[in-house]
């Protein structure tokens, strides 16, 4: 019977999530999910750190404003160590802004594209270096709201520090204002000075 | 509103209270500057330890400001380490401290002599350092928090300033890494005693020390390693026109530091630094405990010299002899793709 265990660490300073979070996997004994809610995006990532170290899944995603949900999940060799876990630094984020202008990945296909997208975002996630910002605009726009494929992927970016931004004026002309379930709106003063002071853009 | 205008705030003492490199050099670049000062030999174009002022030719001011809140629990010695890492920028830049004013945050309802303690603490390191105590200001606030405004002075032709290295110099560093991680594991009870007694011994040696035994040598350029790591100020030292190597095994760590990043003992200010300075850095074969040790921010941490590789093993060896952990950690090179690599060679 897999356990799941749910710790607030909200409010608490670096290292007590973390301790608190490695207290809970241990009362596990075994397979079963830990949930530790934080308010911090820096919180996440030293969680995130421990869970990349010690070999565990995770996911990681931000629920609200200051509040922040990174669920471990372990399968039954809890207490042995990772030695072998991979030596990477996938919290760093770079100066890369990544624009997303259309709901599809290159020309050709529209199913193939919408496919390609998909898979760019998903990628994007298990980046060592992830980008700071991403930027959604006219066919992108559809893609930060309810119904899209990519949610969770976004969040969990979000949830890693990468600003998730998408353009007002489009949400408006599409109808999809009320819509947008992850990230923040931006207008095209912030958009124009992401897209001028990143040191990469990346469009797929 | 994006998440880059909200300041996130994991509490910690010493220098993990520092707030991170990124948020504030976005800041500060929007500052009025006013009219450019021929005398101003360093300041806010600089990110440089201290501000040096020049009087006559042969004469500079050098002034700082360091406050924070405690790491320890013990009032004197928090007195003791507040006010030598507050010295350390004054040495960082070659100088001598000449006078110092105290900086106090106190809750009113809190035992005074608490209070007393801390500057007892802090003055007897400002005497040790050779300069006087001049006065100070005080505040009433929610949490204590104790730092000094020191001012030292510099002959401006042989001031230290942090990006003035070049290539083939070697890096010496003159204190063991690893205090931020002690200070963290110390909190929630896993440091053993003798660990956090190292840690207060070099957290309250002062730099001048080192910054004597310095003045003997081709010193090209100099800084101290406080809260944004040994990689941050050493990024800084790099100044975007420099690249180095660094020699992870020759890097003097305090022993049981890397015990606490094992035990996944991390602090805000350690990710907040991965976060500003990993993208120019690349481990070899680096244990990822020994990369959050050179991310870990440092409280009072020793001087980082680039120094003329023909005076290097001498360096070293002074400052050895006068008991400092010192060790020359690697070497700066012409600029390259990749600015900072870390081996294990």
């Amino acid at each position: 019977m897999a356990e799941f265990i749910k710790v607030d660490a909200l409010g608490d300073a670096c290292p007590l999530p973390v301790v608190k979070a490695k207290k809970a996997i241990s009362e596990l004994q075994g397979a079963g999910q830990v949930e530790v809610l934080v308010d911090n995006e820096i919180a996440v990532q030293n969680l995130t750190k421990m869970a990349q170290q010690k070999g565990y899944q995770y996911s990681a995603e931000k629920l609200e404003e200051r509040k922040y949900r990174v669920l471990f999940t372990l399968g039954e060799a809890v207490s042995a160590p990772a030695e072998d876990a991979p030596v990477c630094t996938p919290d760093a984020r770079t100066d890369t802004v990544v624009a997303i202008s259309a709901a599809v990945m290159g020309e050709g296909s529209e199913e193939l594209g919408k496919t390609l997208l998909k898979a760019f975002v998903f990628a994007l996630t298990q980046q060592d270096k992830l980008p700071k910002t991403i930027l959604f605009y006219n066919g992108g726009a559809a893609l930060t709201c309810e119904g899209s494929a990519m949610l969770e992927d976004l969040k969990e970016l979000e949830a890693q520090g990468v600003e998730i931004l998408t353009c007002g004026t489009c949400l408006n002309f599409y109808g999809l204002t009320e819509k947008l379930a992850v990230g923040s709106v931006t207008n095209m003063y912030t958009i124009a000075e992401k897209l001028t002071q990143a040191g990469n853009v990346v469009k797929p | 509103m994006s998440k880059e205008d909200k300041i996130v705030f994991c509490t910690g003492g010493g220098c993990t209270a520092k707030l991170g490199a990124g948020v504030l050099s976005r800041i500060l670049e929007k500052l009025p500057r006013g009219e450019k000062d021929p005398d101003l030999l360093v300041g806010y174009d600089s990110r440089d330890d201290a501000a040096v002022y020049r009087i006559t030719d042969n004469i500079a001011l050098v002034q700082t400001v360091d406050f924070f809140p405690p790491m320890v629990d013990d009032p004197y010695t928090f007195g003791q380490i507040a006010a030598t890492n507050a010295l350390s920028d004054v040495y960082a830049m070659g100088g001598e401290v000449k006078t110092a004013l105290n900086l106090v945050c106190f809750p009113e309802d809190m035992d005074l002599n608490v209070l007393g303690e801390i500057l007892r603490g802090g003055a007897e390191k400002v005497a040790e350092a050779g300069g006087s105590l001049a006065g100070g200001h005080s505040i009433a606030d929610s949490g204590v928090k104790y730092g000094l405004s020191v001012t030292g002075l510099v002959d401006p032709h042989r001031m230290y300033t942090n990006d003035t290295g070049m290539p083939g110099d070697k890096l010496v560093l003159t204190k063991a890494l690893g205090v931020g991680l002690l200070c963290t594991a110390n909190r929630v009870g896993e440091a053993a005693p003798e660990e956090m007694e190292a840690a207060i011994r070099s957290m309250t040696t002062l730099n001048k020390t080192a910054a004597e035994i310095s003045r003997k040598y081709r010193v090209h350029a100099a800084t101290d390693v406080t809260g944004f790591s040994f990689l941050g100020h050493l990024h800084e030292m790099m100044g975007g026109k420099l690249s180095c190597v660094i020699h992870a095994n020759a890097v003097p760590v305090l022993p049981g530091a890397q015990k606490a990043a094992d035990a996944f003992l991390y602090t805000a200010a350690g990710q907040r630094n991965r976060n500003h300075t990993g993208p120019f850095v690349r481990f070899e074969n680096v244990s990822f405990a020994m990369e959050e040790v050179l991310f870990d921010p440092q409280t009072s941490g020793g001087l980082l010299l680039a120094v003329d590789p023909a005076d290097a093993a001498a360096l070293e060896q002074a400052l050895c002899a006068a008991g400092l952990p010192a060790s020359i950690v690697g070497e700066i090179l012409p600029k390259q793709e990749i600015e900072i690599t870390v081996t294990d060679k």
